[in-house]
This record gives C-alpha cells, structure tokens and sequence, in this order.
C-alpha cells in the first residue's frame, strides 16, 4: 500500500458570509498534486464563492488555507492572517479563469499573456514573448498573437485567457463557469483544452454547469448545497448514482439541458 | 482712417507672439496641474477612508460651485495675507489648475466607473497589486475613454487663461488692452485676439482627433 501523498491544497472550515447570509458554512477540502476536482450545484449554493476564496478573491471570515509555502488562518489567530503582499504571492501561483473572460482590450494577446511573467516574475522579455508564443500555439491561436482581444470569438478570447494564466506557471487553476458565457458551438474547443490540461497533470478545481465534461474528467466531484458539500466522491459513483434526493433533483433538472459534450481527456 | 493691415502685423506681431506662447505655456502648466488634482481627486473619492473621500468631495464640491474667477481671486490676493505671495503666472496656474481639477476628476471617475470590474478582477488574480493595476489595466483603458471630454476640459482650461488678464499676467487679452488703449481699436484687436485663440483651440483639437485615431486603430 503506498503512503497517501500530502495534499497540494488544503482548506479547514472556510466560512464566509455576506451581511446576515452565511454562504459558505465550514467547508474543508484536501486536493492532492494531479487531482482534477468538479464542483456542481445550483446557482446560490456558494460553490463560485468557494472557488474564489482558495485565491482570496473572496476573503473568507474563518478557516485556514495550506497550499505549498503558504499557511494562512483567515480568523486573524496566531498572527497567520495574510498581509496584501503574501495575498498577491498567493495568487501568483494559482491561475484563475473567468466566466467572463476578462483579457486587457487595450493589449494585444501577446501583451495580455506576458504582462503578468514580466512584470510579477521578472522574466526578461525576449524569454517571455518566446514561452508565450509555445503556449499560443498550443493553444491553437499563435497567427492571432497580434490581434486585439476585441477581433476574437469568445472561445478564443477564453482559450488566451487560459493561456495568460498558464503563462505564471501555476500550480493549481481555478475555473469559474468558464463556459457559461459561451456561444454553444463554442464551448467544446475551451473544454477540449481544458481536458488536455487535466491529461498532463495539472491540478485543478472548476465550477462547472457541463456534467458531461465533469463525468468524463474529473477525479472527484462535489456538489455543492446551501454552503456545505452535500455529497462527493468519484464521478461515476456521484453522477450516476446519487445519495442525496436534492442531487438527484439537481442532475434530473440539469441533464435536461445538457447539450452533451462527449471530450475524451 | 489711414492705416495698413499689413504694417499692424509688423509692428504688433511680435508682442502678439510673444502672449500666444505665454498662453500656450500657461495652458500646458495649467493641464499638467489639472491632471494631477483630478487624478488624486478620482482615486480620493473610491478611498475606503472616509475622510479621504471626504477631502476629494469638498473640493470638488467647492470648486465647480464657486466662480473660477473668484478662486484666481483668493490665490492671488487672498492668499499674500497668509503669509504666501505667489508671483501671477505661478497663481494663475494654481488658481486655474486645481480649478480645472474638480472638472478632470469628474471626467476620471465617469471613465472609472465604465471599465468593467472582471478587468481589475482578472489583474487581481494574477497577482498585481492594487497599484499596478491601476497604473498598467485601469488607466491605459480609462484614458481612451475619457479622451474626448478630457479634451474639452482642456479648451476650456486654455480660454480661461484670458481671465488671467485681471491679475497683470501679460496674455493675450491683456496685451490686447494695452495696446487699445493706446490705439483705441478694440474692435481691431479683440478680433485678432479671438483669431488667435481660435487657431490654439483648433489646434488643440486637431491633436486629440488624432490620438483618438491613434487609438481607434489599437482596438
């Protein structure tokens, strides 16, 4: 039996409320090197809030966060509360993909790409323009590396957006309903890539309404309800057959409007 | 009434020049203090301290509720009775700088408030500080937007250069005055004088159209 490999990413009893409502009621989450991690949910559920406090986008009121270097306790004890500076080093190590995109329009898909590496990471330009030309042509867009965001589609907007996050070298990315903004005959060629992440190792955490993509990539699934985890485990296992009656519910009302997409990692 | 045009441009010419560049050198001051005021003032009034934001709120509230004119007044003769003589063209563009200011920090803020809050977001994310981004996402998008309001304010900021004349700064129009009431041609001289802001104005304006070409073409 081999030892159980020490957590990438580790998170005890977030909280997080917003006035009165309490969004997120104590959630803990151990994500190993590798793991690609689905959260499901109805919208309201707290799973994008959950996602954007792992990067401290969202400041949560309690728990703590582990993650390489980093050990930080939100509730301020032990003197662990993060100072602005180790927030932004936080998030130098964690790509974050938007649902709405969010590429700089006054900078071409080269400059949004290099921006971050030589402006946070110090990489010489030369070296950045040339790591960012690999991973546009990677991603398929490297004869649009001079374009405007504004002259893209949104799969392609949404394809460098990934790239720009890539290029910090991170060691987890987070996805945000990063295809919930998309025309539907755009969405497979930004889940497509983001399969082939996941094929290579890269840990990641999503936010997803495609139960497909979720089914046939994910190592583990969450579902998300009134700010707990109500239910998780190996897709096959939490999609195919749920314990709870309101996942059920969800994947009933949800499947209905599933538009498929079959991506094999 | 037996005199040449020509021989007027000869003779006045020069000291016209000479105004026109002390206006032109007055508006570019003014712009530059203009810009800093407003810039501290639109990033003043998203302050999370409130009495930071207060400051920014007072001064523009002061500013665009009283008449520039009054406020040149204040610094100019106002201010020696504090102990702080300024010389007039150092007043005048003080006066009409911070004047111009409340407008410029009107504009930023409206500017501010139409980027979309995924981009200071998605800046956040990678790990810019607040500072940074500002200065390399924020900025760069705020200033295309707000350049054609910005260019307005800054012809009004060269127009009201001409108030100046009540504080024996040698500009334009008080050049003007001088010589009419040597010459007792006002209708002559006024007319040259507004010529002459005419062209700095159409100047102006020419160069903003331009960088907003320049601009149109990046996006």
């Amino acid at each position: 039996m081999s030892p159980a490999p020490a957590p990438l990413l580790r998170l005890n009893g977030i909280r997080k409320s917003f006035g009165t409502l309490e969004v997120l009621k104590g959630i803990s989450l151990d994500v190993v090197q590798g793991e690609v991690v689905s959260i499901i949910g109805a919208s309201g559920s707290g799973k994008s809030t959950f996602l954007r406090t792992i990067n401290a986008m969202e400041i949560p009121q309690q728990g703590t966060i582990d993650f390489g270097n980093f050990s930080f306790d939100w509730s301020g004890s032990a003197g662990r509360r993060p100072s602005a500076q180790q927030l932004q080093q936080l998030r130098t190590e964690i790509g974050m993909v938007f649902q709405s995109f969010n590429l700089w329009p006054h900078m071409t898909v080269l400059q949004n790409v290099i921006h971050a590496p030589v402006m946070l990471r110090g990489v010489k330009k030369p070296k950045a323009i040339s790591d960012a030309e690999t991973l546009l042509d990677r991603i398929g867009l490297l004869e649009k590396r001079d374009a405007y965001p504004a002259k893209l589609s949104g799969g392609q907007q949404q394809r460098v957006a990934i790239a720009r996050a890539l290029a910090m070298k991170p060691k987890l990315m987070l996805f945000d309903e990063v295809t919930s903004a998309l025309d539907p005959e755009l969405v497979h060629e930004v889940l497509t890539l983001m399969a082939s992440l996941a094929a290579e190792g890269m840990t990641m955490l999503l936010v997803t309404h495609e139960i497909a993509f979720a089914r046939d990539v994910s190592d583990r699934v969450l579902f998300f309800d009134q700010g707990v985890i109500a239910e998780q485990g190996h897709p096959d296992q939490v999609l195919r057959d749920p314990e709870s009656p309101r996942l059920r519910q969800f994947l009933h009302r949800i499947l209905h409007n599933d538009t498929r997409h079959e991506v094999s990692p | 009434m037996n005199h040449s045009y020509f021989n007027d441009v000869v003779v006045y010419g020069p000291g016209f020049m000479a105004a026109s560049w002390l206006v032109l050198w007055l508006t570019i001051s003014t712009i530059i203090v203009s810009w800093i005021c407003g810039l501290a003032a639109a990033l003043a009034q998203r302050s999370d301290w409130i009495a930071v934001r207060g400051v920014a709120e007072f001064y523009i509230w002061f500013i665009r509720g009283t008449p520039a004119l009054i406020q040149i007044f204040i610094i100019y003769f106002g201010l020696p009775q504090l102990g702080l003589r300024l010389s007039p063209f150092s007043a005048g563009v003080f006066a009409l700088g911070i004047n111009s200011g409340a407008y410029v920090a009107e504009i930023i803020r409206a500017g501010l408030s139409a980027i979309h809050k995924g981009q200071m977001e998605s800046s956040f994310a990678l790990g810019f500080s607040r500072a940074q981004t500002m200065r390399t996402i924020i900025l760069p998008q705020v200033l295309r937007i707000i350049l054609p309001a910005i260019t307005n304010e800054a012809i009004s900021a060269l127009k009201n250069t001409s108030l100046l004349s009540t504080i024996t700064v040698v500009e334009l129009t008080l050049y003007a005055q001088t010589l009419i009431s040597a010459t007792f041609r006002p209708f002559d001289f006024y007319i040259a004088v507004a010529l002459i802001y005419l062209a700095l104005t159409t100047m102006l304006t020419q160069l903003a159209n331009w960088l907003e070409r320049h601009y149109a073409r990046m996006s």
